[in-house]
């Protein structure tokens, strides 16, 4: 990235360029402003639940993507960081699930 | 020049030549991402915990007490805390500061969670500056990024301070004292025993958000050294460049991404 303005003459600094940046921030204020809308006006449940992991990864895929500028790295780059987090995302979701089993097991096994 | 002779003059270019970096990124770059992940792989480890901590407790809305109320609403409504249960986020973390009593519910971490993206989004204008090579600018918002961090950080200091202490008037609970239960009102929170919910909602809180906090107070310190290795010109050096901006730039949307998640899993869900 540092070679892209080689044919300017020396001395000279080229305009800023932020539009891409600026609509990555747009974008991750209104999901979060919707994600507070959510708090208040929807009783909480699964569905509510789910859909804030969904907006949370989201806001994540943009802050990765153009923030840190993943999305235009090479594709084994991507996929080196980009698999072994599936995998813990996946431990997170599998120990959610299993924390539920515990609280069958504390809270309901007298009861039947 | 017999000696210039043997290096060969093909332009024939394979990876495996070398002269190319791997993956096309720098061996600094793809260090720093190979640090986060394994940094997102710790962060995951206290999530993980944090997952079996909270879904092996009663959710506030499952507990005998909620279910004594007609509708989801009323019992929202009727919301005290107790250890029976894990409590309604949005009714504990309510404050703001110079608002005493007032019932704000997440609005101070709304601004916290708004002040992190707005240092990120300057952070990365002080990247783009960098690829101009504008060192001005790379200065401006690297001042900006480290503001937004102490203002975070400060949040931070604030709200932990509100939670340590707790309510006016805290809450009764059973303690085990002296080999006998005995009724104790208990105040704010530590890593045993809090007046808003079970142990595991004041000690998982405190050590992620705390571990967040470290990893927040060390970005702004390595911003502090780029931010005046690039005053002091090192970056505009001839055969240097602004790839350090770019690095520490890395770590810092690292930990942003680290509060979306910490913003969703402790605060809305």
């Amino acid at each position: 990235m540092a070679n892209t303005y080689q044919d300017l003459a020396p001395g000279e600094i080229p305009k800023p360029q932020t539009k891409v940046i600026w609509r990555t921030f747009w974008i991750l204020l209104a999901i979060t402003a919707v994600e507070f809308l959510l708090a208040f006006t929807m009783p909480a449940g699964t569905l509510r639940t789910i859909i804030f992991i969904l907006m949370t990864l989201v806001k994540a895929f943009y802050i990765v993507a153009e923030f840190m500028h993943l999305k235009h790295e090479v594709k084994s780059l991507v996929y080196a960081l980009l698999v072994p987090t599936v995998f813990v995302i996946w431990l997170i979701g599998a120990m959610t699930i299993e924390g539920g089993s515990l609280f069958d097991l504390i809270h309901n096994l007298y009861k039947k | 020049m017999a000696h210039s002779a043997t290096v060969p003059t093909s332009s024939k270019t394979s990876s495996w030549f070398g002269g190319k970096e791997p993956m096309n990124a720098s061996y600094g770059k793809l260090m720093m991402w190979y640090f986060l992940l394994s940094d997102a792989f710790t962060f995951s480890g206290l999530l993980i915990a944090y997952a079996v901590l909270r879904f092996k407790e009663v959710g506030y809305y499952d507990s005998d007490f909620a279910k004594k109320f007609s509708s989801v609403k009323e019992a929202g409504e009727k919301f005290i805390t107790s250890d029976a249960y894990w409590p309604i986020p949005e009714r504990i973390y309510n404050a703001f500061p110079f608002f005493h009593g007032v019932d704000l519910p997440l609005i101070f971490v709304g601004l916290m969670t708004f002040i992190l993206i707005m240092s990120s989004v300057t952070m990365v204008l002080a990247v783009e500056a960098g690829h101009r090579r504008d060192r001005a600018d790379v200065e401006k918002w690297m001042l900006w990024t480290i503001l937004g961090g102490i203002t975070f950080l400060g949040c931070q200091a604030w709200e932990w301070t509100h939670f340590i202490t707790g309510s006016d008037n805290g809450a009764v609970r059973n303690v085990w004292m002296n080999g006998e239960w005995v009724q104790q009102t208990v105040k704010g929170a530590n890593l045993v025993m809090n007046e808003y919910g079970p142990s595991a909602f004041a000690f998982s809180f405190f050590t992620i958000t705390g571990f967040h906090g470290f990893h927040v107070l060390t970005g702004v310190l390595i911003n502090i050294i780029i931010f005046y290795n690039s005053a002091l010109g090192i970056y505009d050096r001839p055969g240097r460049n602004y790839e350090m901006v770019e690095k520490v730039g890395l770590y810092w949307h690292f930990v942003d991404l680290v509060w979306v998640f910490v913003f969703t899993f402790f605060y809305l869900v």
